[in-house]
């Protein structure tokens, strides 16, 4: 069973996935960053792919990604590094990035490539849903990843619908209408998206993204979903730590 | 002449909208809305009388005797620069804040280069009484400083894009993340004929008017409609695009574009798109652009900060992959000689994107009989700095 299913099928609520950038703050720390990740309790990681012009990042992921590049990664690279990590991690493992590098790979290739190494799932923000259908929804079947798709407080109820229709795995819920690491707090105005969400009686599981920085609005938005996703908080601490080993465990102990 | 993508944004395998969730239900509404709004009564007879009054168009088609004797040819500058704002960017800008109004919206951004656009962002944001935030490569908020201060005079604000080579792709990178954060009162005011679908089509609408005007104002001149060739710089296409468009049919008609080859195609400092490009997705459109194997996008360099840009719009993409437009390049020193040669013998001071165009003709041969058009984008007064750096004073 794909390890994203098997997640969900055993733990409703609570879940916490973490986001990093593969590559930062040094080439080989990725697989280190994921074992500690998993030994910390973490339920789900985001592997980020970084690309030279992230446009739904703010400051702190571009950041971590043209330092990643400049340190030598690449979806090649980060492939290959995972190419192990099943013998060291188990929880569920996803690709999140860009998809010009995912084209330039060719798009089956990376699909093959990633169920080979073991990876779960896959979220590319900037492919749209009807290129999905008709080009590559058949690699991601065929290799047994989730896609995971975006809905934000704009997305309308039909077409959260019809994302929900066409995904598999879980839905990932943009907390407001930003780029990542704008905001560090949910405000009221996001709840009544959250309740509109909710009371939509979805089948797939639904994760908070984006503004989910510490315990409180980890919280806050484990009780309108099945987890929420912590991405720039976590990576700005990657950077401004020294030792991020010890800081790995402290940070996850401060949110869970 | 009706050359339009089909209803996915493509032309052929280029175009589509790329796009982040975040920006879905702006881009789907533009989708929607912007061919029944253009194309009504009340849009376009609003749309031409502000090109009439405000713009000044049409703008002159000039024949350029000393020039023309100097290529042996019969050369027709299409003057652009004579436009209000001092370049073709006023035609998209016009177009779009109409657009923007019937849309309801009250903020408008833009991203800019050589800052040609912002200007003409900011003016019709001042004449419309809109508020407006125009991103400029921190790069080129320096070399274009006297187009910064316009901007700021005409109420704009200005906020340096800080990432990347700090350049066009940067400001444009800037821009969109403004919409992500801004989704419901926000206009986004593309300035060229890239983007996520419908921009290019959009904006390749706004700026047809320029061929429109050439095949009149032609036969004037000439008895015949048209020319043996179009002669156009591009960066991300806007310029060129608007004098090809209504020749794109008349295949006897060779449409010339000429990209920035910065210190050369081949030295690794270009903005040659078309000529060191592959195919990709960039800022939402599938097209060329310059990019390492792995996908990561390579900064470009030109001495023309309206063509510093790796990547190229959809609709050039695709008539160059048919064989329909011819594509050139001229260097950074190439394109400075053509500016003095132009200045020298016709008195016009172009803009350094226009003299990559006017930097094509040396490069190519005209019969005595022949007849060409180059499209003098802009005005050179915003770069003056430079002009005077080359002249060593």
């Amino acid at each position: 069973m794909n390890r994203i299913d098997n997640l969900f099928k055993h733990k409703s609520n609570n879940i916490l996935s973490i986001y990093f950038t593969a590559g930062h703050p040094t080439l080989t720390s990725t697989v280190d960053i994921l074992s500690e990740l998993e030994s910390s309790g973490v339920d789900m990681v985001e592997i980020g792919m970084p690309f030279s012009d992230p446009l739904a990042d703010g400051p702190v992921i571009q950041d971590a990604s043209s330092k990643a590049l400049g340190n030598g990664m690449s979806i090649k690279v980060l492939l290959e590094q995972l190419q192990d990590v099943r013998s060291k991690v188990t929880i569920p493992l996803l690709l999140m990035g860009y998809i010009n590098p995912v084209l330039q790979y060719g798009v089956e290739a990376f699909c093959k490539k990633c169920s080979e190494v073991g990876i779960d799932g896959v979220i590319l923000p900037d492919l749209p849903m009807n290129i999905y259908q008709e080009s590559f929804q058949k690699y991601f079947e065929q290799y047994n990843l989730r896609f995971i798709f975006l809905i934000t407080p704009q997305t309308s109820d039909d077409r959260i619908r019809m994302i929900d229709s066409l995904s598999s795995g879980f839905i990932y819920m943009v907390s407001s209408a930003s780029t990542t690491g704008a905001k560090a707090e949910i405000e009221s105005s996001q709840v009544s998206y959250f309740e509109r969400v909710k009371g939509l009686g979805l089948k797939n599981p639904l994760v908070i993204g984006f503004g989910i920085s510490n315990r409180e609005t980890f919280n806050r938005a484990c009780s309108y979903a099945n987890g929420a996703i912590i991405g720039s908080a976590f990576v700005k601490m990657l950077t401004e730590t020294g030792d991020w080993k010890d800081g790995i465990g402290k940070f996850v102990r401060g949110v869970k | 002449m009706n050359f339009s993508p089909n209803e996915n944004g493509f032309y052929g395998e280029f175009g589509g909208a790329y796009i982040p969730e975040m920006l879905f239900a702006n881009v789907e509404e533009l989708q929607h809305k912007y061919l029944d709004i253009i194309n009504s009564e009340r849009f376009e007879k609003e749309f031409r009388r502000l090109l009439k009054y405000y713009v000044g168009r049409p703008s002159p088609l000039y024949y350029a005797e000393r020039l023309s004797k100097h290529y042996k040819t019969n050369i027709y500058l299409k003057r652009e620069d004579l436009n209000h704002t001092g370049s073709h960017k006023i035609n998209n800008t016009i177009g779009q804040i109409l657009l923007a109004k019937e849309l309801g919206k009250k903020r408008i951004i833009a991203e800019t280069g050589a800052g040609q656009h912002g200007v003409a962002t900011a003016t019709v944001c001042a004449l419309m009484g809109l508020d407006c935030v125009v991103h400029m490569g921190e790069t080129d908020v320096k070399r274009q400083m006297p187009n910064v201060l316009r901007m700021k005079m005409l109420g704009a604000k200005v906020i340096p894009a800080m990432s990347g080579n700090r350049t066009l792709k940067d400001a444009g990178n800037e821009a969109l993340r403004d919409w992500i954060n801004n989704p419901t009162d926000t206009h986004y005011l593309i300035g060229s004929v890239v983007g996520p679908h419908p921009y290019p089509d959009l904006v390749a609408k706004f700026q047809a008017v320029i061929s429109e005007e050439i095949r009149w104002q032609l036969k004037e001149h000439t008895g015949s409609e048209l020319p043996d060739y179009v002669v156009a710089c591009i960066g991300g296409g806007s310029n060129a695009l608007g004098a090809f468009y209504h020749f794109i049919d008349d295949k006897n008609v060779k449409l010339v574009a000429v990209e920035a080859a910065g210190l050369g195609v081949d030295s690794g400092e270009t903005a040659a798109s078309i000529a060191r490009g592959t195919d990709g997705v960039i800022q939402g459109a599938r097209t060329k652009l310059m990019q390492t194997a792995d996908g990561q996008i390579i900064e470009p360099y030109s001495i023309s900060a309206g063509l510093d840009y790796p990547g190229i719009g959809p609709a050039h993409a695709y008539l160059h992959n048919i064989g329909r437009s011819i594509v050139m390049d001229a260097t950074d020193s190439e394109a400075l000689k053509a500016a003095f040669e132009l200045t020298k013998l016709e008195g016009i001071i172009p803009a350094l994107e226009s003299a990559h165009a006017l930097a094509a003709l040396p490069k190519m041969k005209f019969s005595a009989s022949d007849v060409v058009v180059v499209n003098i984008s802009g005005r050179g007064d915003k770069d003056m700095d430079t002009y005077i750096k080359a002249m060593g004073m």
